[in-house]
């Protein structure tokens, strides 16, 4: 019953429109206007409607900055997440000057020059001088965008030292994220896909005495505050993407290799709740590249701590081969040769 | 089938007297027909209807990132109890409509639909040809495009559902049938569709290459051809450069799907057990996609500003401005869109100095688009503005290919793409730069030409209703969607509520569908306007807007072989409008040049 309400509604709306623009059209016609060629009072009211289109667009946009803005993410949590706030902010207030000026000049002069029945327009194919500065004012420009832009970018990329940052694997699967935390010596063990089996989720080579104090930890990702956190990325099914946005981070998990990200967290769980008077506020890690059916539910909390509850938390996390179960784990074959774990950046 | 495969050149000048022998059957005529102006309206028909079912698509899950878990008696008409039950939509339903909304928006409507139509039409009458080099490989084209949009459709009707990995299928994902229900059957279908696709698009676009080349009337200089046909003939060369690289990644896919290879497949895992494939590389397909995938961008953005040059051009009653410059900032962009695949992989554990490379070429892109956006710009200066329903589209589209090409700068830009990579913002971008740009152009472009299409015209008065309408709709569906993106919403969600981080961002998705369920009735108006002008609007005069190009030389009438007598002769560039000294505001380009008169914009 609503459907065909619906459907009567559309088709009345459509006769109407149509019903109306005929009249127009008539009209039009009677006062010696040319069917279909704009008469003149059709580009006077259209040429006016750019220019209410202009100021309405604009305030539509004032209006979303007020209104919009303070809800886009807070404050970056992190060292490179700032830096790349600012050159952020920089780049947009460009391209909205330009955005702006633009498009004062088109709905400008769209207005302004509407046709007029005894005008006639002028002749102006072209001009080197102003084809000059658009070509070499957008050039400078942009030289100054890439500078920036590749310098942050390449200090964003250098690899972390490992020796001195907090090593931690990120494990991805449908749907969910794990984390390894790389134990007293702060390697990781070698891991290979085809051990993993039953409790073994991440497929860890009990032969790699490096993996013995490793921590795997589901469900919350704990960093340290002030720290250079090493991610290595992992995925045992599909592409995913490890998606830090309070931290600006963002790194695909590809099968078959292992990607890498750092950054130093600079603001604390508990910090960031008061810093936005919401006591429920939570870090996330979200999975942003489609990975299947429950893509939108892939997610893992994320807390920060200070060094002192990081440590106190981690030391409660058990190790994948205590010392105690060692020597029977070792005699065990393994089922696969070891791989080589590092591929490409 | 009749052979006039030959009505190409200026050898058939006396070919009208022949006309009458042979009377075509309804099948040669309307079916199979190998006249490029039927052909160009198979085209649009064609493409109209897939535009309708992607927008329908978008209609459907707007409704429910907006109302998440609510049911909607559309959604359940449409998609039946078993996809929508109680009117809420399925998750992986939800996965294939976003999939297919993409793959034919992209594909069906704005790159076979908008070349097919517009290169068909007016490549042969805008260079003064008798149709195109070679009609048979034209029919070929449409009907390869046919079988594509129609498998494509198919594919929404079988058990697993379409594909529904996105419109761009990275595989493992779609490699394996395991991981997601459209990546059995339904991800056949859209590898079978695409090939299909490629095959049209190459034989079409080869078709338009040789036609520009050779089959020039006299006088036709490069340097005389209106940015139309500049800007198809790019597009077709980019296209029959990169296609190919898409048939090969889907190949492989295919071959990675079903026999067993590994091209794209390593270290996975799928039901628990070790996939006996392994050793190859996810991130390879991404680079053979892309290699097609970002001049695919220009694919559908070039003959739209190609068909507003024009239409700015002819409506400002002035030349367009920077002739010269507007070509060559076409082949700039040609060939720079082929050197910038990567900025779609900065965090894809691509070598970061690759990335920085890529960084460099895609920004100077931007120099080149925003000569074309100046130029058009300047272009509306000092004219006298005709505004007709196609204008106004002309001029949305500037805006449009302005505020999404700005946040390029942004994206491109491989640092700050990191957090904004696959979430909404860049959604708004390319929807604007590209998807509205697009739209608006081709939009306008039937407008302008349909007289030239089906000899009468649109309602004008219903064109101004609509393209406000759409105008005010565009921006609304997509401005704010900029907002969501920079609060982290990633995109291709299911619904936002999952994460508590976005519960205070529903009613922005509220205001977003609320401006997509309005726009999409406006279409309705054009809808209405487009079918029942075809039949029984009013019968159009030749030159109705004043314009220099040859197509309005033809009469009023499907002739085959376009001019009923000899091919008309060139004797200047198209755009003398408005030049002093003259007593008309325009010169039709058969008008010889005065003594003394120089060419091309020169007076
Ligand atoms: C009726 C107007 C339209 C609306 C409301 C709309 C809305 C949307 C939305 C909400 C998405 C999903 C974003 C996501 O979850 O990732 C989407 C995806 C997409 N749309 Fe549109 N869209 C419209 C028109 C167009 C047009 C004209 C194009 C042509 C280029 C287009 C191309 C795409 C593409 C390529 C995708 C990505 C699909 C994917 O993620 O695989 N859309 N659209
Ligand atoms: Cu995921
Ligand atoms: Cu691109």
């Amino acid at each position: 019953m609503v459907q065909l309400l619906i459907y009567l509604a559309i088709a009345l709306l459509i006769i109407t429109v149509s019903q109306l623009a005929r009249v127009f059209e008539l009209a039009a016609e009677l006062k010696g206007g040319h069917k279909n060629k704009p008469t003149e009072r059709e580009n006077r009211n259209n040429g006016r409607l750019w220019l209410v289109y202009l100021v309405a667009f604009f305030s539509f946009i004032l209006w979303q900055l007020l209104n919009y803005g303070p809800r886009t993410l807070p404050e970056a949590a992190s060292e490179s997440g700032v830096k790349l706030d600012w050159l952020f902010n920089f780049n947009m207030i460009i391209i909205f000057i330009v955005f702006i000026i633009t498009h004062i000049l088109l709905f400008f002069f769209a207005f302004k020059y509407y046709g007029r029945d005894n005008n006639r327009a002028t002749f102006f194919p072209h001009n080197n001088k102003l084809e000059l500065i658009w070509t070499s004012v957008p050039a400078a420009v942009l030289a100054v965008i890439i500078f920036l832009g590749l310098k942050l970018w390449t200090e964003i990329t250098t690899p972390a030292d490992d020796t001195k940052s907090e090593v931690i694997e990120i494990y991805t699967k449908q749907f969910d994220f794990t984390a390894r935390y790389a134990g007293k010596d702060n390697v990781l063990g070698k891991a290979n896909y085809k051990l993993v089996i039953g409790a073994n989720v991440l497929g860890l080579d009990s032969a790699d005495v490096n993996g013995h104090d490793d921590k795997i930890v589901k469900g919350e990702l704990h960093l340290p505050l002030n720290k250079e956190i090493s991610f290595k990325i992992r995925s045992q099914d599909v592409i995913h993407s490890v998606y830090f946005p309070y931290h600006r981070a963002q790194m695909n998990s590809v099968p078959g290799m292992t990607t890498l990200i750092h950054f130093k967290p600079t603001i604390t769980s508990a910090d960031m709740r008061k810093r936005l008077k919401n006591d429920k506020f939570d870090y996330y890690i979200l999975c942003n590249k489609i990975c299947g059916t429950s893509h939108y539910a892939m997610k893992m909390l994320v807390v920060v701590d200070s060094p002192e509850e990081y440590a106190a938390w981690l030391a409660k996390q058990p190790e994948f081969l205590p010392a105690t179960a060692k020597t029977a784990a070792i005699t065990e074959p393994t089922a696969a040769e070891p791989k080589k774990e590092e591929k490409g950046m | 089938m009749s052979m006039d495969i030959h009505a190409v050149n200026d050898h058939h000048d006396a070919h009208a007297d022949h006309e009458h022998h042979h009377e075509e059957s309804f099948v040669s005529k309307y079916v199979f027909s190998m006249d490029h102006k039927t052909i160009s309206r198979q085209f649009l028909i064609t493409a109209v209807v897939m535009a309708v079912v992607g927008m329908m698509m978008s209609v459907m899950f707007r409704l429910q990132l907006a109302w998440p878990h609510e049911g909607f008696a559309l959604t359940n008409f449409i998609l039946g109890d078993k996809w929508a039950p109680k009117g809420v939509l399925d998750p992986n339903m939800y996965m294939a409509l976003v999939t297919l909304h993409g793959t034919i928006m992209v594909f069906m409507v704005l790159t076979g639909g908008l070349s097919g139509t517009f290169s068909n039409l007016l490549i042969p009458y805008q260079i003064g040809a008798r149709d195109m080099a070679s009609g048979f490989l034209n029919m070929l084209s449409y009907w390869f495009f046919f079988a594509s949009s129609l498998v494509m459709l198919l594919s929404c009707f079988i058990e697993t559902g379409p594909a529904s990995g996105g419109w761009t299928v990275y595989p493992p994902l779609s490699a394996v049938a395991e991981f997601m229900p459209g990546s059995g059957l339904g991800m056949t279908m859209w590898l079978v569709s695409m090939s299909l696709f490629i095959v049209s698009s190459l034989l079409g676009g080869l078709n338009y290459i040789i036609t520009v080349i050779n089959f020039r009337t006299k006088g036709m200089s490069m340097t005389r051809l209106p940015l139309t046909i500049w800007a198809f003939f790019i597009t077709a060369i980019l296209g029959v450069l990169s296609f190919p690289v898409l048939f090969s990644a889907a190949l492989l896919l295919i071959f990675d799907r079903s026999f067993g290879t590994s091209f794209y497949l390593s270290d996975i895992i799928v039901n628990g057990a070790p996939l006996e494939q392994t050793g190859g590389s996810p991130i390879l397909y991404q680079h053979l996609f892309w290699f097609l995938g970002h001049p695919e961008v220009y694919i559908i953005l070039l003959p739209a500003l190609g068909l507003a040059s024009e239409i700015i051009a002819v409506n400002s009653r002035k030349p367009i401005f920077g002739y010269r410059a507007m070509i060559g900032s076409m082949l700039a962009i040609g060939f720079l869109s082929f050197i910038v695949w990567g900025h779609h992989m900065f965090i894809t554990g691509m070598n970061p100095f690759l990335g920085s490379v890529f960084v460099f070429t895609t920004l100077l892109i931007a120099i080149p688009s925003a000569v074309k956006a100046f130029n058009y710009i300047t272009t509306l200066w000092k004219g006298n503005i005709q505004f007709t329903p196609a204008m106004l589209f002309a001029i949305g589209l500037v805006s449009t290919f302005i505020s999404g090409g700005v946040t390029g700068i942004i994206l491109a830009d491989s640092a700050l793409d990191i957090p904004i990579h696959d979430t909404y913002f860049v959604v708004a971008h390319f929807h604007i730069v590209m998807g509205l740009s697009a739209i608006l152009g081709m939009i306008g472009g039937v407008y302008h030409w349909f007289p030239k299409l089906f000899l009468r015209k649109m309602n004008k008065t219903m064109g101004y209703i609509h393209f406000w309408i759409t105008f005010v709709c565009a921006y609304g569906v997509f401005f704010p969607m900029h907002f969501l993106g920079l609060a982290g919403v990633p995109r291709r969600y299911y619904t936002n509520s999952e994460v508590p981080m976005f519960d205070n961002l529903m009613d922005i998705n509220v205001l977003i569908t609320c401006f997509a369920i309005v726009g999409a009735l406006g279409q309705l108006i054009f809808l209405f306007n487009f079918f029942y002008s075809i039949f029984r609007g009013e019968k159009a005069e030749q030159n109705p807007y004043n314009s220099n190009t040859l197509e309005w030389t033809t009469p009023m009438a499907h002739t085959h072989g376009n001019w009923p007598g000899a091919l008309p002769v060139v004797h200047r560039w198209p755009y003398d409008y408005s030049k002093p000294g003259e007593e008309a505001d325009f010169i039709p380009q058969t008008v010889p040049l005065r003594p003394g008169e120089v060419d091309g914009g020169g007076h």
